[in-house]
């Protein structure tokens, strides 16, 4: 007997009448949004945090080069022959010769040593090459690998990075993001407990209303419809809220964060929410709000029953 | 239409309502269900709207055995039934053409058919101009004309109503059997729950008389 546009029809009233309730009550609506809102806000801005992070030290960890000291008596041709054989490998990105002439010239211009190496008889600097890895190969494994490589040629002495400081930023960019779920996960669990006991308080509310549309035979989705849907206008109007609060904020650190990255000569600018990050934070909002309501209904509305 | 046999109810308190009552209402007929209060007439209207299952023996209504109806399948089969209480339970804050069209909204009911039915209910209780009004705004008696309306407004079979009349003077109560009957006359079977003997005797319709959770002959 139901056609689909009955049943859109339903629908439809379904949310109008949500709508109409969350309206009726403004400032009881507005408190739970904002709620939900300030707590969605939370993830998303730690989830720009990690994200801007990453983007920082992604730029940082990939200037993280090799230097190859060859052994003294490896003549300059070889050397570049070397240079341009590493060149061709996918791993490596970029290979700077500096030769011993060169390096000796740098050494004595910023060591103040000068006169010492005037009285040494030659060059005690060898050819140094400085590698930098692909983008695509920059992880602190990866580098050792490619160290440790470099340093089994014949004609290398040594080769020096050093990754630590590489790993432990890894290691901080990790724990961001598990604090980030962490987070996500804890304040996901409170917007499902306003949600779920505004649910319980409204269907306590309109105990008789309920009473009375089970008598007439409406069934339990009947009765449950609306209040998944107001659950659902209430999460999604949370993650709008908390949209504003994260944009807000990014708008509020953009110039500081600019004035900083200048003074560190970089580029940097803080990246805001995208589109698809937007879109993810209303979706999940209005998920958390269904999933509130959907508990809270099913705990609720099975104990009220018709009644002569 | 009904059938009660040996049908027995306890309720989780420990009282017997109905003891072994075996009972049949004919389609079409008009029935009085007689007895003081709390000799067992709710519970009989409450088994046969399935707002209570029986604790003993069988209660077929449209020729179902509504022991054997899951409880997926009780809204359905409410829909098919209209149901009048003493204290109407209406929806204070709804106008009287939303309680009247309550029914229809939740059978699904094309919107077109929805306005075309209410209005015909409202006509039937004479209400019709008072479709916007709210029911506190009507008298006692014309709220429970509202009630009337709502329970036959998706056209049911069986029309039952449990002291509909209880907090009516005799004049309105009569005015509100009358509504009944002429509901019967168009081929409803109606069951009536009350205590007012005058008017039963006044209409003199078929009288099932229960005292002490048991049919008296």
């Amino acid at each position: 007997m139901t056609t689909p546009s009955i049943w859109f029809t339903r629908h439809i009233q379904a949310l109008l009448s949500a709508l109409g309730r969350v309206l009726r009550r403004p400032m009881a609506s507005l408190l739970t949004t904002v709620v939900i809102g300030i707590a969605l806000s939370f993830p998303a801005t730690l989830w720009l945090l990690v994200k801007n992070a990453e983007q920082v030290t992604g730029g940082i960890a990939e200037a993280v080069d090799i230097t190859v000291y060859l052994k003294t008596e490896v003549p300059l041709e070889e050397a570049e022959k070397l240079a341009a054989s590493l060149k061709l490998r996918n791993t490596i990105d970029e290979v700077t010769l500096i030769p011993a002439e060169q390096g000796l010239l740098e050494f004595r211009d910023r060591s103040g040593f000068g006169a010492a190496l005037d009285a040494l008889p030659e060059n005690p600097l060898p050819h140094v090459l400085v590698l930098r890895p692909a983008a695509t190969h920059s992880s602190a494994d990866e580098v050792e690998a490619l160290k440790g490589d470099l340093a089994g040629f014949p004609e290398v002495e040594a080769a020096q990075v050093d990754t630590q400081w590489v790993r432990r930023l890894a290691a901080i960019l990790q724990m961001l993001e598990d604090l980030f779920a962490a987070i996500a996960l804890m304040l996901g669990v409170g917007v499902l407990a306003v949600i779920g006991n505004m649910t319980r308080l409204e269907i306590g509310a309109r105990r008789a209303e309920i009473e009375v549309t089970k008598l007439v035979g409406g069934s339990n989705a009947f009765v449950r419809r609306p209040f998944l849907y107001e659950g659902l206008l209430f999460g999604a109007i949370g993650g709008l809220i908390a949209l504003a609060i994260t944009q807000a904020v990014m708008f509020a650190l953009d110039i500081p964060v600019a004035r900083l990255a200048t003074l560190y000569g970089s580029e940097f600018r803080l990246a805001g929410l995208g589109a698809a990050e937007a879109a993810t934070l209303l979706l999940v909002g209005a998920c958390l709000g269904l999933a509130g309501a959907w508990l809270g209904a099913a705990r609720h509305l099975s104990r009220i029953e018709a009644r002569g | 239409m009904i059938r009660f046999e040996r049908v027995s109810k306890r309720y989780p308190n420990g009282r017997e309502a109905l003891r072994d009552v075996t009972l049949q209402i004919g389609a079409g007929e008009f029935v009085f269900l007689t007895g003081r209060s709390g000799a067992g007439k709710s519970s009989i209207l409450k088994l046969v709207s399935l707002l209570e299952r029986p604790t003993r023996g069988t209660v077929m209504v449209n020729g179902q055995d509504t022991g054997s109806l899951p409880a997926r399948a009780i809204p359905a089969f409410r829909r098919r039934l209209g149901v009048v209480f003493q204290d109407h339970q209406l929806l204070m804050d709804r106008p009287v053409y939303d309680n009247v069209a309550l029914p229809l909204i939740v059978s699904d009911t094309p919107f077109r058919d929805i306005d075309k039915r209410v209005r015909a209910a409202l006509d039937q209780v004479g209400l019709l101009q008072y479709e916007r009004a709210l029911p506190l705004e009507l008298s006692i008696g014309e709220q429970q004309r509202v009630g009337i309306a709502r329970a036959v407004v998706a056209r049911p079979t069986i029309l039952i109503a449990d002291e509909p009349t209880g907090n009516l003077d005799h004049a309105l109560a009569r005015d509100v059997m009358q509504l009944f009957k002429r509901f019967q006359e168009v081929g409803v079977t109606v069951v009536i729950a009350t205590h007012d003997l005058a008017l039963v005797q006044e209409f003199g319709q078929r009288e099932i008389h229960i005292a002490d959770g048991q049919v008296i002959v």
